[in-house]
């Protein structure tokens, strides 16, 4: 190891000033420039054992990456990330990475870690900008066909191992876009959605089926579709798309939104241009509260303020510690004058006499003993009860398993939870033929993870139908 | 796909559209809706679906014209196709022989009450019909429903046709001349379904209406479309349309469909383009 590589700091990526950004919808962070990312990438150093690989839920080959984009070979470093990685330009900007690679990167145990989303990031995008993305080869076609439900990054990855491995892949979704929370969740500011639409175009190229508005167990069951329709195997990726409400009162008073509806209408709709260019109106507060500390509630707080409040505060239960949010949201959430009110939370909403919402009775906590979770419980302060102004409330508390599958597939074993329950290493359910993965197996997780499950039910999904073709083959020759 | 076979004015503002796409046509059943798109950027309008042609592969809606949304819908004509079409979505009505049964619409809420009435009708019930209109010409699918129904009523706000008077108080006329009448599904304006509900309430008749809140998905994502029945809080687009009307929380539906009331108001004074009133569901 070089002691220069050391002595050179992290490589800051330009991004939009806070007083700017707050009055558009486009990306803030700007990404690395050529120099910069071989810079950064020359920090890296290419431990024999890299630790950074295990913190990947996919195992990206990260010195293998960083080194070609150090060497200047941006495309080759995409393709390197590909490998393993169907949406790196998605995965760079959204990966928690602060918990995962650059979490164990060695550089970090001193100083700082290698930027690894960043580069991530800026190997895919100068691929895609340059105009050098190449169609994945896909292998003669095998005469299977696979229905995928649900188009988030679970089924989009599964989709894409499964078409390249030969197979007549269908996606059904639900809502009007492809994308899955991609599209529907997280903001324009945060993942531009021409990025997405690029990476389903190409999916599109591969020869996948994109059916929109496709509900399944309404238009369809899995029955229906594996026995009228004849797909020989099917991977549910839904998602966990149940919105979670604190259940105190008030809460359905006007101007209450779960997150889920909140930026759904501002990014799926995109209410923020309502009377322009978009028809689906939204509530713009000028006092909003937020409930709830991950990159959900992050992301209502920026939209909202985006929006034109002129006060967003954030109530979470917990201390700032056990946000769950990125690093980097919260920090962006920080500049954009976002207030956060720690160990703290709504226990009433209160409305006008048109039943708007004008006002949350908020309580303080404090940490008391440990939880399953091993994190502290909050317990509320007596006598510590505070009244908050606001005009719209946004509850990001998190959100359950959908039942429009699981109640209408009989046979499919869920949780207590209503998660669907699937074999971790293969995605297999209790239904032959019927895989699962994603957020509708383990509850709200992360993009990567949701990828990586579609990736280990595409491969399971394969051997199955090789091998019930090798068997009826074997049948057929007898 | 999603193209529009047939269009028809059956009342002004008022369009019954029969559109291609078999397998809804195939699938759905009465109570059920979907949700269209007719442009890029435009809303996700729920409609019920009012009837299917399993033959032609059609799926018949019924609309008026009444908001921003709705008028787009009613500039599209045969040979153009809707741009989404998501269903069959929501509960499909429980349907049982009550015996006499009285269905009741009002306005174009008479078309979702169509596809119901002719369920219960082939369950083996014996259905008193009361439709009920501002005005004569509003007066839609007497026709249809005189059909299904062994007595069919009409009401008219302004006494232009049929008995002068609101819905209830034929319904009101029926229970005092006796009528056994063992179920009542209402479906119109809010204000309509809640006194149909507070009357039969009275004589504890069961009572099921169909709701339309604001929607975005129509999937359960979003809680949007969220009443309150029997005080609990329910996703209209999963666990409904249709609700006991006795339980139903009309207060508060009728102030959340008013939600957007400013912004479309601000909209239609500074917008490029005219968005008065609210759509709703039908
Ligand atoms: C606002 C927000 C911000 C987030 N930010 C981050 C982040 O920064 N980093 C990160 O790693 N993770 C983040 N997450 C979490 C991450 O997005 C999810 O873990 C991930 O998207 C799950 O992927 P999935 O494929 O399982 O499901 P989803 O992305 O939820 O996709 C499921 C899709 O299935 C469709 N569907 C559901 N039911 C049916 C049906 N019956 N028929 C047809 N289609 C159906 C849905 O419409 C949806 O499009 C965020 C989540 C949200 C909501
Ligand atoms: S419309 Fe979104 S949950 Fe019902």
């Amino acid at each position: 190891m070089s002691p220069k590589a050391t002595a050179i700091p992290r490589q800051p990526m330009r991004e939009q000033p806070p007083l700017e950004r707050i009055g558009n919808f486009e990306e803030v962070p700007l990404g690395y420039t050529e120099e910069q990312a071989r810079v950064e990438a020359g920090r890296c150093l290419q431990c024999k054992k890299p630790k950074c690989i295990e913190g990947c839920p996919v195992a990206v080959d990260i010195p293998g990456f960083v080194a070609l984009v150090h060497e200047g070979k941006f495309a080759e470093a995409a393709r390197k990330i590909k490998e393993t990685n169907v949406l790196p330009a998605v995965c760079g900007r959204v990966c928690p990475q602060e918990t995962q690679c650059e979490e164990l990167c060695v550089l970090g145990k001193k100083g700082e870690s290698a930027a690894i989303g960043r580069l991530e990031r800026f190997a895919a995008d100068w691929e895609r900008t340059q105009g050098l993305v190449e169609r994945p080869r896909t292998a003669p076609p095998t005469g299977r066909r696979v229905a995928i439900i649900g188009s988030g990054p679970a089924g989009l990855t599964c989709a894409a191992d499964l078409a390249r491995l030969g197979h007549d892949v269908t996606v059904f979704e639900a809502l009007h876009e492809m994308g899955g929370v991609l599209v529907y969740g997280i903001p324009e500011f945060r993942l531009p959605k021409k990025i997405l639409r690029e990476e389903i175009d190409a999916l599109r190229d591969m020869g996948v089926k994109l059916e929109t508005s496709a509900v399944i167990g309404k238009l369809a069951t899995i029955d229906e579709l594996v026995h009228e329709d004849g797909f020989d195997a099917v991977f549910v990726g839904t998602g966990a798309g149940l919105p979670h409400f604190m259940e105190i009162p008030g809460e359905n008073l006007l101007g209450v939104y779960s997150a889920n509806e909140f930026l759904t209408r501002a990014n799926l709709m995109r209410a923020y241009s309502f009377g322009e260019a978009a028809d689906t109106p939204i509530a713009r507060g000028k006092r909003v509260m937020v409930v709830g500390g991950g990159n959900v509630a992050m992301d209502s707080a920026r939209t909202a303020r985006r929006l034109g409040a002129e006060k967003v505060v954030l109530a979470y239960r917990r201390s700032r510690d056990e946000m769950p949010a990125r690093a980097e949201e919260i920090h962006h959430a920080e500049e954009e004058g976002i207030e956060f009110h720690l160990l703290t939370v709504p226990v009433e909403l209160r409305g006008d006499e048109m039943g708007r919402v004008s006002s949350a009775v908020m309580q303080k906590m404090e940490l008391g003993e440990p939880d399953d979770s091993g994190r502290r419980r909050p317990v509320p302060v007596e006598g510590s009860e505070y009244e908050e102004p606001i005009d719209v409330a946004i509850i990001a508390i998190g959100a359950g398993a959908n039942p429009l599958i699981s109640s209408t597939t009989a046979g499919l074993e869920t949780n207590r939870r209503g998660y669907i329950v699937s074999d971790p290493e293969t995605g297999a359910t209790s239904i032959p033929g019927v895989y699962a993965g994603g957020d509708i197996v383990t509850g709200s997780a992360t993009v990567i993870e949701a990828m990586g499950a579609g990736r280990r039910a595409a491969a399971a999904i394969h051997q199955h139908l090789m091998e019930v073709r090798r068997s009826t083959e074997a049948r057929a020759e007898v | 796909m999603n193209e529009i076979i047939a269009k028809e004015e059956i009342a002004p503002d008022t369009y019954r559209y029969q559109i291609y796409h078999p397998r809804i046509a195939q699938k759905r059943k009465a109570g059920q809706f979907v949700i269209v798109r007719t442009h890029d950027g435009g809303e996700r309008v729920p409609l019920t679906i009012v009837g299917s042609d399993l033959t032609a592969g059609t799926v018949t809606l019924i609309f008026q014209a009444v908001g921003h949304s709705t008028r787009e819908l009613a500039q599209l004509g045969v040979g153009d196709r809707l741009l989404d079409l998501a269903g069959p979505l929501g509960q499909a009505t429980h349907i049982e022989n009550y015996g006499r049964a009285c269905v009741i619409g009002g306005g174009y809420g008479t078309a979702p009450v169509l596809p119901i009435a002719a369920a219960l009708g082939d369950a083996g019930n014996d259905l008193i019909g009361i439709i009920g209109a501002r005005t004569k010409e509003l007066v839609i699918l007497e026709q249809e429903l005189g059909d299904i129904c062994s007595r069919l009523e009409v009401a008219t706000d302004d006494g232009s046709y049929g008995h002068p008077g609101f819905v209830t108080d034929v319904l009101q006329a029926l229970l005092d001349e006796g009528e056994p009448i063992a179920f009542v599904l209402a479906v119109g304006p809010s204000p309509m379904m809640r006194a149909v509900a507070n009357l039969t309430k009275q004589r504890a008749i069961r009572t099921m209406v169909s709701l339309n809140p604001l929607m975005v998905d129509g999937t359960g994502m979003c809680g949007g479309c969220r009443v309150e029945v029997g005080g609990e809080t329910k996703f209209a687009c999963v666990d409904g349309p249709e609700f006991d009307g006795h339980q139903v929380n009309f207060d508060l539906l009728m102030k959340r469909q008013g939600t957007y009331k400013p912004e479309e108001q601000e909209a239609a004074a500074h917008g490029p383009h005219c968005r008065i009133g609210l759509d709703a569901a039908r």
